[in-house]
């Protein structure tokens, strides 16, 4: 079979995509997949912030209300930010550390589909009109009480969704130990590689809690559980150890990429290798360690005891110091070098100060009796949207800018993308930093509405103000990808021209192989070393050209998922219809069987022969002339 | 002049008073204005962190200016390459070491109260008689309102707290269908009411409520409970120990003596509302709806609505419209006639026992 020829029409190319086990591709699918919900999540966030414009409005019912912070919440942290997150680390990650794929690229197609079908089952909950409301936390005996099936879409959509997330991140962990290119040891990876691997060490260990959790809380609510019905002698403040045991981790889990992109990003655009590499990565490790540490801090109303609480609090500040020493070392990476403020980098500058009021508001929480008065009001509204916006967001929007040349081959309008950072930017500071005072001034989190005269008014105020300048922004944002595709105007392979690791060494977009020949890595920063030595190639090969072995595409990743998703409708409607136990069984059977015949089908891929390569390549070149 | 001056300056500063008072919120719900020594504590803790974070930031941004305006490729030119500098042990060690000591700063008072504001050993002291020494209050959070009971003198109450002042209140929290979260903003940190267990802390009480803008200090759920988790507001009034004594022993005559504003209303309440609702302050915890013995003394209709006739009738005909998710059942004209429910309203607002 040919490889290197390609059908066209538009049934091919959606048979292309559904069927892909390409990284890249798969990247541009969990980006566009984040992109969606993160939409979707944005537009509940409105509704929200124009619902508390007011006192006493009633622009939404109460219960719409609890529906709109549930998805929101959920949405965004689990199907727009890590999905997000997760592009960038497939379409990046193996092509910063040479590699021709992830390790598995069938396991990550089907990662990519459980996420999809996840986020699927638990938006179509809206169209039920039978939506989670116990937040995102979904705590037990509240969500055990929630009437409807709402709660069960949030169990089963999560579960479908983690188990995609824990499948990816055992992907790059393996890839990452396996498949650097000879000389790439782990103190020469590129940060974002680092923090990639870091991550997903965390994903590893923090989402097998969460999907023990879930399964107690669907065994509870579907099929008469009472893992946490404390009548019946199950304990809620179980749940809440489960979900917080997963639920810190997992904050890490988005802010550690997020500080590999910035990382990448200050180093780029200020021309200069990243001040204090070593300590760099040893911050990312002991963050990621203490990350399991802290979980707690969460808790401290819950009422655990002064022993308890006094460890949790002394615990979470320690977080504090490897943080810090992130910090000083961006600073320092600037300091010295030749700053060109990009909208990437415009992206980074704007986190800095941002992520630090995000850090001090969290070690102040970390203190345990200031925390029992700001837990649970708008302060710490306030405080996880300045580490989330403030830290995951501007780094998924600078990577996207950043990265977006390396993966669609176009360059984004750097006009419309500083337009874009101004009103976000602007807006995230209007609508959060006030928010501080509100948690100060009394105002509880997760309230529908607020009575007049609390003293409340002015600042909700101004924080729907700022909201709607974060939707402006994000609007000229997605203009700005509209028109860029369109005018669709082909870049070369170091579009910014400062690129230092190796996917700047490739075409934009790479070929499918991504590298003719492996890569010989010769130090951190690989393609810098390469330009500081004027080699014309930029990249020196560790091999001759020879056959490259390639997977074969497959829909079964797909067909297994479909077959949970329908499974799950079946366990959530078998107690009250005939036909539930019935499509709960043919749902697990599609999937046993498409499972079988993956195991039981041979499929040993193909190869790309010395000879196409080196015709690709030559094409390659004259197209760039 | 000298005199319009004067009068110039008394206005600047009343403006920047009344600046400082908007940035400390409302006194009866702001953590900003302590008037416990719980919560006083706990603004401590929070000055002092703010101090520490504050220069954090500060530092931080001005290493970040300076490097921003010095190091501009505008400036340094296109062809400019920086030197390549691998980093500093020297440095490394001064951003580990220094925040580590700011952080123990912040560690030790952090450690001090977390012990300081979880001792409730004082709660179980018994004087010589075998009576309880501090005032100790079961609070029960239930959807959505809150029932306060008052183990050792035998009543209880609900939707409004009543404390007396300059003396330790220690509570014993638990929910009695989903978790709630008991916090008073002014007077301390709140502690969640878990359902199977009870949680106890304490609180003092350090103003007396009277000069508030209503009277009574605001109380607040902090945990989600469902569709009214907004609305699920309850009040506290603080008088001093001897009004409270005497508040104490109104609540106890409601047993035997109860107020009677209107016969015909207290006939309507028999029929509707006392499978639910007690009249009498004497008794316990664990009542279907509020306890009502206080009701006409009270501060709002259902926690939060203005607390006059229309509300309360409004409220009876419509429990839903008001308060979504609530489990007291609405009554209609069929269930109680305009002339009962005038009734009906005008003996509920009667029943109060402050003198």
């Amino acid at each position: 079979m040919s490889s290197v020829a390609q059908k066209s029409g538009f049934g091919a190319t959606l048979w292309d995509w559904l069927t892909t086990v390409d990284h890249k591709k798969i990247g541009i699918l969990y980006l566009l997949g984040g992109l969606f919900f993160f939409v979707l999540g944005g537009i509940e966030a409105m509704i929200i912030r124009l619902q508390l414009i007011t006192p006493n409005n009633d622009l939404v019912s109460a219960g719409l209300f609890n529906d709109l912070i549930t998805m929101h919440g959920t949405t965004m942290i689990f199907l727009a930010a890590m999905p997000m997150l997760f592009g960038f680390m497939n379409a990046i990650m193996p092509l910063q550390i040479g590699a021709r794929d992830v390790a598995f690229p069938f396991i990550n197609s089907l990662g990519f589909w459980m996420f999809a079908f996840g986020g699927l089952f638990l938006n179509i909950s809206w169209l039920f009109g039978e939506v989670p409301d116990a937040g995102w936390t979904s705590y037990a005996s509240l969500s055990l009480h929630s009437p409807g099936h709402g709660i069960d879409f949030y169990a089963i959509g999560l579960q479908i969704a983690g188990g995609g997330t824990l499948m990816a991140g055992i992907n790059f962990l393996v890839t990452i130990i396996n498949m650097r290119a000879p000389g790439m040891t782990y103190m020469r990876m590129p940060l974002f590689t680092w923090t990639t691997f870091v991550a997903s060490a965390m994903i590893l260990f923090a989402f097998p809690p969460l999907t023990i959790g879930l399964f107690f809380l669907t065994f509870d609510r579907m099929f008469g559980g009472n893992f946490f019905d404390h009548t019946m002698g199950g304990n809620t403040i179980i749940w809440e150890h489960i979900f917080w045991i997963f639920g810190h981790p997992e904050v890490y889990i988005l802010i550690l990429p997020a500080f590999g992109i910035f990382s990448e990003v200050f180093s780029v655009f200020a021309r200069k290798r990243l001040f204090g590499y070593t300590a760099m990565v040893f911050a990312t490790v002991l963050i990621g360690f203490l990350g399991f540490m802290v979980w707690a801090h969460h808790m401290f109303t819950v009422g655990l005891g002064p022993t308890a609480n006094a460890i949790f609090a002394v615990a979470t500040m320690a977080i504090a110091v490897p943080t810090g020493v992130k910090i000083f070392n961006w600073l320092l990476t600037i300091w010295g070098g030749s700053i060109k403020v990009t909208t990437p980098m415009l992206y980074a500058l704007g986190f800095i100060p941002s992520f630090v009021m995000g850090g001090v508001t969290g070690v102040m929480q970390g203190a345990a009796p200031l925390d029992y008065q700001l837990h649970d009001s708008y302060f710490i509204v306030a405080h996880f949207h300045y580490v989330i916006v403030g830290g995951v967001v501007l780094a998924i929007f600078a990577g996207l800018h950043y990265w977006w040349p390396k993966m669609f081959g176009t360059m984004l309008n750097e006009l419309l993308g500083k337009i874009t950072f101004v009103f976000f930017f602007v807006g995230f500071h209007l609508t959060f930093l006030i928010q501080h005072w509100l948690g100060f001034w009394g105002m509880p989190r997760r309230v529908w509405t607020f009575m007049d005269g609390q003293g409340w008014n002015l600042a909700n105020f101004v924080s729907t103000i700022g909201a709607l300048s974060m939707a402006i922004g994000f609007t000229v944002m997605v203009i700005n990808i509209i028109m860029t595709t369109i005018k669709n105007e082909r870049v070369g392979n170091d579009p910014w021209g400062d690129g230092r690791t190796l996917e700047w060494a490739i075409p934009s977009p790479p070929p499918f192989y991504n590298f003719p020949a492996t890569p010989l890595v010769r130090g951190l920063d690989t393609l810098w070393i390469e330009k500081m030595e004027g080699s014309k190639e930029m990249i020196t090969p560790a091999e001759p050209i020879t056959d490259i072995h390639m997977p074969h595409g497959s829909i079964i990743p797909m067909l297994m998922t479909l077959g949970l998703f329908i499974a799950g409708f079946g366990a959530m409607f078998h107690q009250e219809t005939s036909w539930g136990l019935g499509v709960l069984i043919f749902g697990l059977a599609f999937t046993f069987v498409t499972m079988a015949i993956r195991s039981l089908k041979d499929d040993l891929g193909y190869y790309v022969t010395k000879e196409q390569i080196l015709q690709d390549q030559e094409n390659i070149k004259r197209g760039r002339n | 002049m000298i005199k319009g001056l004067k009068k110039w300056r008394l206005f600047s500063l009343l403006a920047v008073f009344a600046l400082f008072m908007a940035g400390c919120g409302n006194e009866e719900i702001s953590t900003f204005q302590p008037a416990g020594q719980v919560a006083n504590d706990q603004f401590k803790l929070l000055l002092l962190a703010s101090g520490i974070m504050l220069l954090v930031i500060i530092v931080v941004v001005i290493i970040y200016t300076v490097a921003l305006f010095r190091f501009r490729r505008s400036k340094l030119g296109e062809d400019h390459i920086p030197e390549q500098v691998e980093g500093s042990h020297t440095l490394e060690l001064l951003w580990t070491f220094i925040p580590i000591v700011l952080l123990l700063i912040l560690a030790i008072p952090t450690v001090h109260y977390t012990y300081k504001l979880g001792d409730v050993k004082a709660m179980e002291a018994v004087d010589d008689d075998g009576n309880a020494e501090n005032l100790v209050v079961d609070v029960t959070a239930k959807l959505y309102w809150w029932e306060f009971e008052y183990p050792d003198l035998g009543i209880v109450t609900a939707q409004e707290l009543v404390v007396p002042t300059d003396e330790k209140v220690y509570f014993n929290l638990i929910a009695a269908d989903v978790k709630h979260s008991f916090w008073i903003p002014s007077v301390g940190g709140k502690l969640d009411t878990n359902v199977e267990n009870v949680n106890k802390f304490y609180l003092s009480f350090e103003k007396e409520s009277e000069g508030l803008k209503d009277g009574v200090f605001y109380g607040k759920c902090a945990e989600l409970c469902g569709p009214s988790h907004a609305l699920m507001d309850f009040k506290v009034k603080t008088l001093p120990r001897d009004q409270f004594d005497s508040w104490v022993a109104g609540m106890q005559e409601t047993a035997e003596e109860p107020v009677v504003a209107n016969a015909d209303g207290e006939e309507v309440f028999s029929q509707s509302c006392i499978g639910c609702h007690a009249v009498s302050g004497v008794g316990e915890s664990g009542a279907q709806g509020p306890n009502l013995a206080s009701f006409g003394d009270r501060n709002r209709v259902a926690g939060f609505l203005e607390h006059d006739e229309e509300n309360l009738k409004d409220w009876i005909r419509d429990t839903q419209k008001h308060k979504p998710g609530n489990t007291m059942p609405s009554f209609s004209k069929d269930q109680i006639s305009d002339e009962d429910l005038d009734a009906l309203a005008e003996y509920l607002m009667g029943l109060k026992v402050a003198k």
